[in-house]
């Protein structure tokens, strides 16, 4: 199938990224009034553009994909994406921006004063980032041989390329603009075909989808994804703490102007998100009804993608296959640009800026490092994208989400809530929820067929690796009182002091 | 058959392991067979004190004479090494811990003058036979001809050799700690700095707009009225006491107020124009970073130049930092003059720039100074950039 429409779609979107990127189109105006200048990001505007950077290939097909396939089950996926933001608000989002941490590592560092845990929170945030960025290529792959026939490697080549010189070029710095766009872009990609196909749907009759028997039944699907509670339970604990450890999330609280804004911000990332995931289980159901079992050679995820086709045909299910095949190329590259921008920050700042530094005596100019370091974070996501089998979208980004839980949820939540937390401690909850969850998704990678509790144990770490992770994390503290940082009391009181209470404090002492 | 035969290949890779291990340690000792004993006891008692030397660099408290004092017993070789204070032993490392508190009154004597004195017999033994501890050498600690502490080797047999030795490594403990005191000195010569260099509101500055808002008085009362408030809120956020450290939204705003002051000195003639990612507004930065920088290309950019002049202020996001620029099409200077201002050397001459360079290296590092773009007629731009997030840099503290 190759449609010339879609394929239009797809490159204005590569090229308009390009361009956002390649001249670094700030959309902040030029102006002589400071009133204008002034003005900090709004709520609003950063939770769409926290939309944006959030809603990946995952919830743009996968979610639906999974839903067609597994059943209703899989309608936890986006509650769980949700629910993640929830987590947050409640938790961690105010003290977080309180911190005054760009990056976790940066978090890390500024609790517990160490520069052994601020390196092993970087690496894990590269790990994390390479995950989360494997379906985004996976993804564009699908996409691009859907709508052009091309062989599965250059839908994922294209949007590497597309980033590493987008972020390379510096301009995927202050995008803010562009990412809130981004959201509402996709929404409008996925909602209007869907109105669109449920009309036609209805015109036709409104026949009804056509399931197998265990479909709709709750958490009772035997096969080989056995234990359905398990593994429901630990997926949906994997998306509610995985979503703070998220490296392109946190970044972009760092624009809100302070605490309170950080919650709102929160709140209305909720709302966006909890529209858009309305939209997923609707696609599902047509595909239900098109496809009354999947055909030969078609992957779920595609089948966003495929409904448009079969329920309108000719030059409506064209335009409308176009929305959907732009749409899905925007999250690709808002998600993988964000990842992309995180882990090369990291890349450049800790690895490779010292080095660079050293070899030239401190006269490299920095943006080169900073390029080599672009290229760095997306050639090998891409290259393992090659390497390892599709497992669906939404599960390998869930596999990000697991790691993220295990590692950065326990620091942040114990960092942020419990005074007692040691150097020693904060890096065993580390390394034991990376260890765990990284080695168990390695084997159930390279070996995909294990089924039974070990099957499931092994894809669903987070049930187990996070209480893991805490305890450990929380023992070695108690066992190390010693090493529990100095500043701690300090630094928790400026955690948790609202911004008004601290600024009467200091008109105060005027 | 094709396949490996896995029990072999492990027991001839454990071989290869061992014989490889053998070989690297009979190395290591042969290696270690040059160097004559006199040189290994060097190196350990040198190593001995530069692990000793690590905990005493933040001065004398409990905690580093606990951790010096293990490294110290072992450069001895007595039972036991305490340290005290006058009144309070600080630490007790090695055995007999039960004579801890004989150390303070042992202690006074070399307290007062200053002398090692060797004590033995009645003043220190105890009634129990088994205890190892017979003798002790009290050994003066002092920083600047004062005696701020007592060392004390306890030892089951007193011996001249104790002396000396007690007595030396007093004198090395006592050198490092002036070398403590020195880095205190020199932290707090570093705050005074960062104190004395925070609110240098230009004096001229502080004239010039009172002249220009009395000229209003009687005109346009209204706007003389604002113009006072504005001042007002600029010298009160100028000699502000409380915190370091402010974020650029709030630096802006004060620059705002100062603007319009000049404004209303210079009408017309004074045109402004900001671009600014809002991105970076929330980034923290040490307050007055921007405002002497804009001050600067107001007075030497525009003041002796015919015309309009512009002053722009750009703010752009660079990921993990931020760069700030003011630039002016003033009538420049020349780059030689920049760099001795910069130096230090005049510093009355040009309005901050010297100050802020230094404030700035003093918080981020020698990586994050100003860097100043300027010819003679082709205006200047004075850029710099701050980290997002650097450790100990806060607006609430």
């Amino acid at each position: 199938m190759s449609s010339p429409l879609s394929l239009a779609a797809v490159v204005a979107v590569c090229l308009t990224t390009l361009v956002v990127g390649g001249l670094g189109l700030r959309l902040s105006r030029r102006t002589s009034d400071f009133y204008v200048a002034g003005r900090t990001v709004s709520p609003r505007l950063n939770a769409s553009a926290i939309g944006g950077e959030y809603l990946s290939a995952a919830s743009f097909l996968g979610v639906a994909g999974l839903v067609y396939g597994a059943g209703i089950d899989m309608l936890w996926l986006p509650v769980g994406y949700t629910l993640g933001y929830l987590v947050l608000l409640v938790m961690v989002a105010a003290p977080m921006r309180r911190s005054g941490a760009y990056t976790l590592p940066d978090f890390a560092e500024a609790r517990l004063g160490s520069r052994a845990v601020r390196l092993v929170s970087s690496v894990l945030v590269v790990a994390i980032g390479w995950l989360y960025l494997v379906p985004q290529f996976q993804g564009a792959g699908l996409t691009l041989t859907l709508v052009t026939g091309a062989p599965p490697w250059v839908g994922g080549f294209v949007v590497m390329v597309v980033i590493a010189a987008a972020v390379g070029a510096g301009g995927m710095r202050s995008i803010t603009f562009v990412q809130a766009v981004q959201y509402w872009i996709k929404l409008t990609a996925l909602a209007v075909p869907a109105f669109a196909l449920l009309f036609l749907w209805f015109r036709a009759g409104h026949p009804a989808p056509v399931v197998p028997p265990d479909w709709h039944a709750l958490l009772s699907r035997s096969g080989p994804d056995d234990h359905p509670v398990y593994r429901t339970v630990s997926v949906v604990l994997a998306l509610c703490l995985g979503t703070m450890g998220l490296p392109h999330v946190l970044v972009r609280y760092y624009t809100n102007p302070d605490g309170v804004g950080a919650r709102r911000t929160t709140v209305t990332v909720i709302a966006l998100l909890g529209v858009f995931y309305l939209l997923p289980p609707v696609y599902a159901a047509l595909g239900r009804v098109v496809y009354h079992e999947l055909p030969d050679g078609v992957r779920s995820d595609s089948i966003v993608l495929r409904i448009p086709g079969e329920l309108a045909g000719g030059l409506g299910g064209e335009v409308m296959t176009a929305m959907l095949a732009g749409g899905a190329f925007a999250a690709f590259l808002s998600t993988a640009s964000g990842l992309a921008m995180s882990v090369t920050g990291v890349i450049d700042q800790e690895v490779l800026r010292p080095r660079f530094s050293r070899l030239s005596g401190g006269d490299a100019p920095g943006i080169r490092g900073f390029r080599y370091a672009a290229v760095l974070a997306v050639v090998l996501p891409y290259l393992l994208s090659r390497a390892i089998e599709p497992m669906g979208l939404a599960t390998t980004v869930g596999l990000a989400f697991a790691v993220a839980a295990a590692t950065f949820a326990p620091l942040i939540i114990l960092g942020v809530w419990w005074p007692r937390l040691s150097v020693p401690g904060a890096m065993t909850g580390l390394l034991v929820g990376g260890v765990a969850t990284v080695a168990s998704l390695g084997v159930t990678m390279a070996r995909g067929d294990l089924d039974g509790w070990a099957g499931a144990l092994l894809a669903n770490p987070a049930l187990w690796a996070v209480p893991l992770a805490i305890t450990s994390a929380v023992v070695v503290s108690l066992a190390t009182p010693g090493r529990i940082p100095a500043s701690t009391t300090r630094i928790l009181v400026r955690l948790h002091t609202p911004e008004r209470v601290a600024l009467a404090r200091s008109r105060l002492r005027d | 058959m094709t396949g490996i035969h896995w029990p072999t290949a492990v027991l001839v890779g454990g071989t290869v392991l061992l014989l490889w291990l053998g070989v690297a340690l009979l190395q290591r000792s042969r290696r270690r067979g040059f160097i004559s004993d006199t040189d290994r006891a060097t190196y350990a008692t040198l190593h001995t004190a530069s692990l000793a030397a690590r905990h005493l660099g933040d001065g004398l408290s409990p905690e580093a004479a606990e951790r010096a004092g293990r490294h110290l017993l072992s450069i001895l070789g007595a039972q036991a090494v305490s340290i005290a204070g006058p009144g309070s032993v600080l630490s007790w490392t090695g055995r007999g811990d039960h004579h801890r508190d004989l150390a303070v009154p042992l202690g006074e004597q070399t307290l007062g003058t200053g002398r090692t004195v060797a004590h033995r017999g009645d003043a220190v033994a105890c009634e129990d036979l088994e205890c190892p501890i017979r003798g002790a050498v009290t050994a003066p600690l002092a920083t600047d001809d004062l005696v701020v502490g007592t060392l004390t080797a306890w030892t089951d047999r007193p011996s001249p050799g104790l002396t000396r030795a007690t007595e030396e490594v007093a004198a090395w403990v006592s050198s490092q700690l002036a070398l403590a005191e020195l880095a205190r000195t020199r932290n707090r010569v570093m705050e005074a700095e960062l104190r004395a260099l925070r609110a240098q509101i230009s004096p001229h500055f502080i004239y010039n707009s009172l002249a220009a808002i009395a000229s209003f008085v009687r005109t346009d009362p209204d706007r003389a009225r604002e113009l006072l408030l504005d001042f007002a809120d600029f010298t009160r956020y100028a000699l502000r006491t409380g915190g370091t450290f402010t974020t650029l939204a709030e630096e802006l705003r004060n620059v705002e107020r100062y603007l319009v002051l000049e404004q209303a000195r210079f009408g017309d003639r004074l045109r402004v124009s900001l671009l600014v990612a809002p991105e970076v507004l929330p980034v923290t930065l040490p307050y007055l970073a921007v405002q002497p920088l804009v001050e600067n290309a107001v007075r030497h950019g525009l003041a002796s130049k015919e015309g309009i002049g512009h002053v722009s202020i750009t703010a752009t996001d660079l990921g993990s930092a931020a760069e700030i620029a003011i630039e002016d099409d003033g009538v420049g200077s020349e780059p030689e003059r920049i760099r001795t201002i910069l130096d230090g050397a005049h510093a009355h001459d040009s309005v901050g720039l010297g100050n802020v360079d230094a404030r700035l290296r003093q918080v981020y590092g020698d990586e994050f100074g100003l860097t100043v773009d300027t010819a003679p007629g082709a205006g200047t731009r004075v850029s710099f950039r701050v980290p997002k997030f650097a450790p100990g840099v806060h607006t609430q503290d």
